[in-house]
């Protein structure tokens, strides 16, 4: 290594000559390096031939010369000797072709100097290069080094100052169970003499007692003028056997009342939970029905048959009397028929926010869709029928002008025909506008259009919106059944909200689907509505909301149940929404599209006449 | 609100008669009986001495009078005047004297807690109990007048003996687990009898009337424990505050805490009413408050007008540094009251004690906190709805109910400090008492709703 270190130095040298012979562009350092080179060479050379050959020593020189040469290779100088004897002649053209040739020779070995010397200058820089790099990553060892045991230094301190913390905590524990020992051995000292005091003042007050009651005191006595009569009028009874059985008798009787008391009242509130939890149940059987269809027709799975059950277990649970069954088995029933249907509407719950969230997704890109290739469509068919127009006119004008043309050649016939010719001109000018006309009209209903798509799409977007919060605040509303009816009238008033704004839309969207059936609402809370429906607007109206709610109904009931399978029950609990959201909207506008004039009250409803 | 005029009251003894037609005050060695309505004086009676203590018999025919100085108790009978009672204890002395919910007895507990002594007006038998415990609560009648559950202490140890009231015969005797029992109280059932150690330990005991042990509950050890106990009128709830400043509520049928209510020195909810009172500037205007601290010296005749206001939350209130060093620090509960009609808990944390606290038991969380300007004196449920009046040893007295608030000045001249307060049978009238003199107020309920309904109006 050390040899190499002083290799490397005197390179370092070499290159730092090089480097401080200045800012030379490249060319003229290579030059230079060149004449560097050369020169002493030359030099050499020269003085080499000053002293070599000289005018007496041509011949040896001669001779040695075309030796060395043989030596190297090179072609004899002399001529080939005839015979032994005869001096070898030199070869001229032998010693010109060996001349040129080392020159050339020469030539190329200054090349190959110069190259090599390059090649060394930039080995030398490679290596000042990497050197430097070593020194670098020494340098950056040699830091990360520190800086490791700087880090092991630092995570030592801690750990140790995290023995000391632990040592601190433990002293402390310590401390802790020794005041906790001390404060109990206090403390039952404490007792101890206490008790020891206690005694002696027991003693004390024996003593007392004994001195202040047994001396016959006189003074303590009661003066009363006569005795008074007991409050409830009975005399004083001896204290026998009999009254102390009597007493225990009476506290039993007085704990027995209290205990049946009790009893009752956890009767009663169970009777009242039982009831709660039977509403509950009913209400989510209501509420359910009409979504069983659904799983029932696509497959026998379970949840179909879970709800059969259910519907047995209602059954049965409503034909007895089921409050005076013992609790056991109601709540067994109870329990789980809650808990099964509790699972349903969370599932559906679950899919009705799948697909909500589905819908805006998809579901409206996917109409969107729609509509726009009706637009195209249409517009296709318009520009069509425009291309069509104006190739009627194009031939026409053509005609028109062969017409001209023909005119023009033949003088005499155009002269018969010019009234013709005007007459007719005249005609296609109209016609030209006419069609001109035409074509604005055709532009006009093509924009028109277009813009019907434009709103069409907004309203559907809005729409979904709509009645994707409408669904889900329903159902989140079907699951608290404890503030059922303050729930059920905000809801309600929600519902209401949305049917006023969505109204618009409800008229301009094709009515295609038939309002069935999810039933929406508790039957406590319809009745309820129900009750406030006399004050409420006339049919007219009732047809407007009703037919929102068809629409919004119509809406979930796509999602889930197919409309020929929802029952005349069901369609009873849509009208009774149908009710309440009447009885909200006092003030609607519109007048009805149709006479319906029908009873709301009626369980059959559905003729949905509409358009 | 009316109030009546003031009359003079000394040692604040005052007392409606149960069936509510009577007042009895003592005025010195004086005890006048007047007409709850009218206030005449309806008898006069004088005792030998200076009146330490008064109550009325259950049927409201009698009232006693305890000269404890004397070791006396003199009764006297309000149907006949002429009638009259002494009862000497000697020289074993008096310390408590009280009725037997029968109204025929007297229980008179001597010196050193040697014993009490039961003394019939019926007839001239004595009985005696040995043993009584000298403790804060030792003594409790059920509610029915039935039973009397009485503490205890033999041979360092705590003992409850139950007695029947009608014939005095020990009925049932048994220890109780405590280190030194505090007290013990009836549920108003009269089935459940609560039994609590002292301070030193937390301990709550409940014994069935039978004498069964039902259930102990222990919240924590080490620091000091329960402070004041209460029954809510249903028997449903036994409110249990501590001296950590909580209030720990026990149901009636696991008998286990229920919740837990902490008497936080700021309040953040902004559900929480939090009425402040505030002073009312003086109409003479700033020049004359200056010259007078705010209520320390208040006299009456300075005593400035206040008002309750509605503060924001959060509020801070005002919290005492308790003096760690000394024995019964002024922290933790020490007052707990139910409204009769069982929907509110009344409380006051000793170390916050300008405030009132009342909690809403059906929703087992804070309804409304009332600070006062100075330390709350008394508090005490309307016994017909749910009102409380409160004093705080100024010349106002503060009422409160679910509606709102109001801050009603006593009228009349003089330093009238209402120290103490009772509430008439009816929930009508309300006597104020200082500690010279006593006035009564009367709550006519219309007006009453309505100054309370208007006051809240003005602030929310």
């Amino acid at each position: 290594m050390g040899d190499w270190m002083t290799v490397t130095d005197s390179e370092n040298k070499n290159i730092s000559q090089y480097t401080s012979e200045t800012k030379m562009s490249p060319s003229s350092l290579y030059s230079q390096q060149v004449l560097c080179s050369s020169i002493p060479l030359s030099k050499n050379v020269h003085s080499f031939f000053s002293a070599f050959c000289t005018e007496e020593n041509i011949e040896q020189s001669i001779a040695y010369l075309d030796q060395e040469l043989t030596t190297f290779g090179f072609p004899s100088l002399y001529e080939e000797s005839k015979g032994k004897e005869t001096k070898r002649e030199l070869n001229i053209v032998a010693v010109l072709n060996c001349m040129n040739e080392l020159l050339v020779l020469q030539r190329k070995n200054l090349l190959a100097q110069e190259n090599v010397e390059t090649q060394n200058l930039k080995l030398g820089s490679d290596m000042d290069h990497l050197q430097n790099c070593y020194a670098k990553l020494k340098e950056q060892l040699e830091n990360s080094r520190r800086e490791m045991i700087g880090l092991q230094e630092r995570d030592r301190q801690l750990q140790c100052k995290n023995r000391n913390l632990h040592q601190l905590l433990k002293n402390e524990k310590d401390e802790v169970q020794k005041l906790q020992n001390i404060i109990a051995s206090r403390a039952t000292q404490y007792n101890h003499d206490m008790k020891r005091k206690e005694r002696e003042y027991n003693k004390l007050k024996e003593r007392l007692h004994q001195l202040v009651m047994n001396k016959k005191d006189k003074k303590i006595a009661m003066e009363v003028l006569n005795y008074v009569g007991r409050a409830d009028g009975k005399r004083g009874s001896w204290r026998t056997g009999k009254t102390e059985a009597r007493n225990e008798d009476e506290m039993y009787k007085i704990l027995l009342n209290d205990y049946e008391y009790r009893q009752k009242q956890i009767l009663m509130e169970n009777a009242e939970l039982k009831k709660v939890l039977q509403q509950m149940k009913k209400e989510m059987i209501s509420l359910l029905s009409p979504q069983k269809q659904k799983p029932r027709e696509r497959a026998d799975d379970s949840t179909g048959t879970v709800i059969s059950d259910v519907e047995e277990d209602a059954g049965e649970l409503s034909r007895e009397s089921m409050w005076d069954l013992s609790c056991e088995t109601v709540r067994e029933q109870l329990t789980n028929s809650i808990r099964k249907q509790w699972r349903i509407l969370k599932s559906h719950v679950e899919k009705l926010d799948n697909q909500v969230s589905k819908v805006h997704l998809e579901g409206f890109s996917d109409e969107d869709m729609i509509s726009r290739q009706d637009h195209e469509q249409e517009t296709e068919k318009l520009e069509l029928e425009i291309q069509h127009c104006k190739e009627m006119i194009k031939t026409q004008q053509q005609l028109l002008q062969q017409q001209l043309a023909t005119a023009c050649d033949d003088d005499t016939t155009s002269l018969l025909r010019d009234c013709y010719l005007l007459e007719e001109k005249e005609r296609l000018k109209e016609e030209w506008s006419l069609f001109k006309e035409q074509k604005k009209n055709f532009e006009k209903e093509r924009r028109s259009f277009t813009e019907a798509a434009i709103r069409l799409g907004l309203e559907r977007k809005a729409f979904e919106e709509e009645r994707a919060s409408w669904l889900k605040q329903q159902f989140l509303n079907m699951t608290t059944f404890d503030h059922q009816n303050s729930e059920n009238v905000k809801l309600f008033s929600a519902f209401s909200g949305s049917s006023d704004r969505d109204n618009p839309t409800a008229h301009s969207r094709p009515r295609q689907k038939k309002p069935h059936s999810v039933s929406d609402g508790s039957p406590v809370c319809t009745s309820k509505l129900a009750r406030s429906l006399p004050a409420s607007p006339s049919t007219s109206d009732f047809c407007q909301t009703r037919s929102c709610v068809s629409e919004h109904s119509g809406s979930v009931s796509a999602l889930n149940v197919t409309p020929e399978e929802s029952r005349p029950s069901q369609a009873g609990r849509e009208c009774a929404d149908q009710k309440w959201s009447v009885a909200s909207r006092p003030g609607s506008q519109e007048g009805c599209r149709s006479g319906c004039s029908l009873t709301y009250t009626n369980s059959h409803v559905e003729k949905d006449d509409l358009p | 609100m009316n109030f009546s005029e003031v009359f003079k009251l000394s040692s604040l003894l005052c007392k409606f008669s149960p069936d509510g037609k009577y007042l009895a005050s003592c005025v010195q060695y004086r005890l006048v009986v007047r007409d709850a309505n009218t206030l005449q004086v309806v008898q006069l009676y004088t005792c030998l001495d200076q009146i330490q203590h008064i109550e009325w018999s259950a049927d409201s025919l009698f009232i006693l009078c305890a000269l404890y100085k004397r070791g006396l108790v003199q009764v006297w009978s309000l149907e006949q005047p002429e009638w009259h009672c002494k009862i000497d204890e000697g020289s074993a002395g008096l310390v408590a004297s009280c009725w037997s919910p029968d109204g025929r007895h007297i229980l008179n507990t001597t010196e050193f807690h040697l014993r009490i002594t039961v003394w019939s007006l019926c007839t001239k038998s004595v009985s005696y109990i040995k043993y009584p415990k000298a403790c804060q609560q030792g003594l409790a009648f059920t509610r029915d007048g039935r039973y009397l559950a009485l503490a205890e202490r033999r041979d360092c140890r705590d003992y409850v003996s139950i007695f029947v009231c009608s014939d005095w015969q020990l009925l049932r005797h048994f220890d109780t687990d405590t280190q030194d029992l505090a007290g013990i109280e009836w549920a108003p059932n009269g089935c459940v009898l609560a039994a609590w150690d002292s301070c030193l330990e937390y301990k709550v005991l409940l014994y069935s009337l039978d004498g069964r042990l039902l259930s102990t509950y222990c919240a924590y050890e080490w620091s000091l424990g329960i402070k004041s106990v209460a029954w809510s009128p249903s028997s449903q709830f036994l409110a249990v505050g501590s001296y950590d400043g909580k209030v720990r509520v026990l149901n009636h049928v696991t008998w286990k805490m229920i919740t837990e209510f902490g008497h936080p020195a700021t309040i953040n909810n902004p559900k929480i009413v939090v009425y402040k009172e505030a002073e009312k500037s003086p109409p003479l205007g700033l020049g004359h408050l200056a010259f007078l601290p705010p209520r320390a010296v208040a006299g009456p005749l300075s005593s400035p007008e206040s008002k309750y206001e509605i503060a924001e939350v959060p509020v801070s209130l005002q919290t005492l540094k308790p003096a760690a060093d000394r024995a019964n620090p002024r922290i933790g509960v020490g007052a707990l009251a139910f409204s009769p009609d069982n929907y509110f808990l009344a409380t006051r944390n000793d170390n916050i004690p300008n405030a009132v606290w009342v909690w809403d038991v059906q929703k087992l969380r804070l309804f409304a906190v009332l600070e006062q300007l100075s330390a709350v004196r008394a508090f005490q449920w309307d016994p017909r709805q749910p009102r409380l009046a409160i004093c705080t040893g100024g010349s106002k007295v503060y009422l409160w109910s679910p509606a709102g608030c109001v801050s009603v000045q006593v009228p009349g001249e003089g330093d009238f400090q209402v120290l103490s307060l009772c509430w008439h049978l009816s929930g009508d009238s309300l006597a104020l008492l200082g500690k010279d003199h006593f006035c009564l107020c009367f709550l006519e309920t219309e007006e009453g709703v309505g100054t309370a309904s208007g006051q809240r109006g003005d602030h929310t």
